[in-house]
C-alpha cells in the first residue's frame, strides 16, 4: 500500500507529501512515525512532494504542530486536506 | 580489524587524516595568482584561493588567521606553502601551522614579484610532493575519526529521513569515542530551546545560549521582510519548507535522538575536550560553515540535502546523501548516499544509518566523493564586518 504523507508526531497539525502525484480528491493514506500508525483523509488540492497537508481544520491564528512543535502561524484558513505553506503559514520569528 | 576500522595518513601530531593533498595556501586575495601558478606547475598540489586577507582587524582578522591556520593544519593537508604579499602576516601562518609539525614554507612576492615568488615556491612545492606521494595509510579506529555535518537546500525530506540517517550515525558512533560537529546557528532558530536541552551541561547550555542570542542580535540589526527570502530560502521554499522554525527542527534531526554535545567552539576552533558532539557557532550558508568545520580540523563531512546542494570542500570531502526521490533521481552525480527508500518504508532509520557509516568508512579509506569527482572546492572565509 503507497504511503502518501508522513507524520513525525501523533500532535501534529500536517502532514508530509511524500509521493510525486498527489491530486485533488485522491483518498490518501499517512504513517505516524512516532506511534507507528496509518491515518487516511481526502486531499482538496494538488499537494507536490514535500509539501505539508492538513490534517485539521486550522484557523488564522492557530498555531501549527510539526516534530510535535511550534513551527508558525496559520494566517489563512486551512481545511482538513489543503495544502499548507508560505500562502497560509507564516513565522513566529523575524 | 575491528568494526568501523579505516584506513588514514597518521600525521606528526597524531592526528588521522583520509586524504594526502599538498596545499598552496594563499595568506590574502593578492597571492591567488602566484598560488594557482605553484599548482598548475607543481602536479597533484592543491591551490586554495580565497578573496580575503586584507586591512581586515580585531576578531575579524584573528578567525581569518585561525581559518588559514587550521586549514593548513588540518590532518588532510600532507605538507603545505604558504604564499602571502607580505613576509609577517605570512609567517604568522606558517608558524601557526609549523606547530603541527608537518612541512611547511612560506614565500613573501613584494621584493620579489610573482615570478619569482612561484618559481622559489614551485620547487619547493615539487619537494613536498614527492615526500608526500611516499606516505603509506595504515589501520586507524573511529575514536581518531572528526566527522562534522551539515546540511544544505533543505525540504521536508531532509527532516524526514536524511537529517534523522545522520543523527543515527552520531548516535551509534559517539559512544564509541568519534568526535563530531555541528553547527548553523541561525538555522536553530524556533528549535533552539530543544537545541539547548541537548548540552551536556548547564555551562555548556548557557554558552550555547549566549552564541545564539548574539547570532539574533545581528539577524535583528539587518532584518528586511522574511530575511529577503535567505531563510528559508527559494529552495528550501521550493521543497515544501515554509518557515524557520520548521527548518530548525528539521535540521536539528542531525544530532540523533540522544547525544548530548559537550562544548561550544567558536568559528574554525579546534575541539579541545576529548571525544563527543561539539556544537560550531557558524554561519547557515553551506560553504562557510564546512570551511570552518574543515578549518578546526574535522576530516570527513556528512552533508544532507533536500533539493539538491551540490558542495564540495578542496580538503574535507563530502559525502551528499538526500531523501528527496525527485532529487536521487535528477541529480544522481552529486548524491553519494540514497535513502530516499526510508519515505516508501522500504528502508528503516537503522539501515539508512548503517548505509551512511558504510559509505564513510568507505570515503575514509579513499573512495572519492561525487563532490571530489566533480570538482568542487568551495572555500569560503566568514568575514564577521568590514575591513579596515
Amino acid at each position: 500500500m503507497t504511503t502518501h504523507f508522513i507524520v513525525h508526531d501523533k500532535a501534529d497539525s500536517v502532514g508530509v507529501v511524500v509521493v510525486e502525484d498527489l491530486k485533488p480528491g485522491m483518498d490518501v493514506t499517512g504513517w505516524i512515525m512516532e506511534t507507528n500508525e496509518t491515518i487516511s483523509l481526502k486531499s482538496l488540492e494538488a499537494v507536490p512532494l514535500g509539501h505539508k497537508i492538513a490534517l485539521q481544520p486550522l484557523a488564522k491564528g492557530d498555531t501549527v504542530v510539526k516534530y510535535g512543535n511550534d513551527i508558525g502561524r496559520i494566517v489563512a484558513d486551512v481545511a482538513k486536506g489543503n495544502h499548507v505553506h508560505v500562502h497560509n503559514l507564516k513565522t513566529k520569528r523575524w | 580489524m575491528k568494526r568501523y576500522d579505516f584506513s588514514g595518513y597518521r600525521r606528526e601530531n597524531g592526528r588521522i587524516g583520509i586524504r594526502n593533498h599538498v596545499v598552496i595556501l594563499p595568506l590574502d586575495d593578492l597571492s591567488n595568482a602566484a598560488a594557482e601558478a605553484v599548482a598548475n606547475n607543481i602536479k597533484g598540489t592543491l591551490a586554495i584561493p580565497h578573496a580575503y586577507g586584507r586591512l581586515q582587524f580585531g576578531e575579524d582578522l584573528e578567525l581569518h588567521f585561525r581559518t588559514l591556520i587550521g586549514t593548513g593544519s588540518n590532518p588532510n593537508v600532507a605538507a603545505c606553502v604558504v604564499i602571502g604579499i607580505e613576509p609577517s602576516w605570512t609567517g604568522r601562518v606558517v608558524d601557526g601551522i609549523a606547530k603541527t609539525g608537518k612541512p611547511v614554507i612560506g614565500f613573501a612576492i613584494e621584493g620579489n614579484g610573482d615570478i619569482s615568488t612561484i618559481a622559489s615556491a614551485s620547487r619547493k612545492a615539487h619537494e613536498y610532493m614527492q615526500w608526500a606521494s611516499e606516505k603509506q595509510r595504515e589501520t586507524c579506529s573511529i575514536q581518531e575519526l572528526f566527522v562534522s555535518t551539515k546540511c544544505g537546500e533543505s525540504d521536508t525530506t531532509s527532516g524526514l529521513a536524511s537529517c534523522p540517517t545522520v543523527g543515527n550515525l552520531i548516535d551509534k558512533l559517539d559512544p564509541l569515542g568519534a568526535t563530531t560537529c555541528f553547527g548553523e546557528t541561525s538555522e536553530l532558530t524556533g528549535a533552539e530551546v530543544v537545541c539547548s536541552s541537548r548540552a551536556a551541561s548547564p555551562d555548556v547550555k548557557k554558552h550555547f545560549m549566549q552564541a545564539f542570542d548574539a547570532y539574533q542580535a545581528v539577524i535583528d540589526q539587518h532584518k528586511t521582510s522574511d530575511l529577503s527570502e535567505s531563510q528559508p530560502t527559494k529552495g528550501n521554499i521550493a521543497g515544501g519548507l515554509t518557515t524557520i522554525e520548521e527548518k530548525a527542527f528539521g535540521n536539528l534531526q542531525k544530532i540523533g535522538r540522544k547525544t548530548k554535545f559537550i562544548d561550544v567552539l567558536k568559528p574554525a576552533e579546534a575541539p579541545a575536550k576529548g571525544p563527543g558532539l561539539y556544537y560550531m557557532d557558524t554561519s547557515s550558508a553551506a560553504a562557510e560553515c564546512v570551511t570552518l568545520q574543515a578549518a578546526a580540523g574535522f576530516v570527513v563531512h556528512l552533508f544532507p540535502t533536500g533539493q539538491g546542494n551540490v558542495i564540495g570542500n578542496p580538503i574535507e570531502p563530502v559525502i551528499k546523501l538526500t531523501a528527496n526521490p525527485k532529487t536521487a533521481r535528477t541529480m544522481s552525480e552529486h548524491i553519494d548516499l540514497d535513502v530516499s527508500g526510508i519515505l516508501r518504508r522500504e528502508m528503516t532509520l537503522d539501515e539508512a544509518g548503517d548505509r551512511l557509516i558504510d559509505i564513510m568508512i568507505r570515503t575514509c579509506n579513499g573512495r572519492l566523493t561525487c563532490a571530489e569527482t566533480l570538482g568542487h572546492r568551495e572555500f569560503v572565509l566568514t568575514k564577521l564586518y568590514q575591513s579596515a
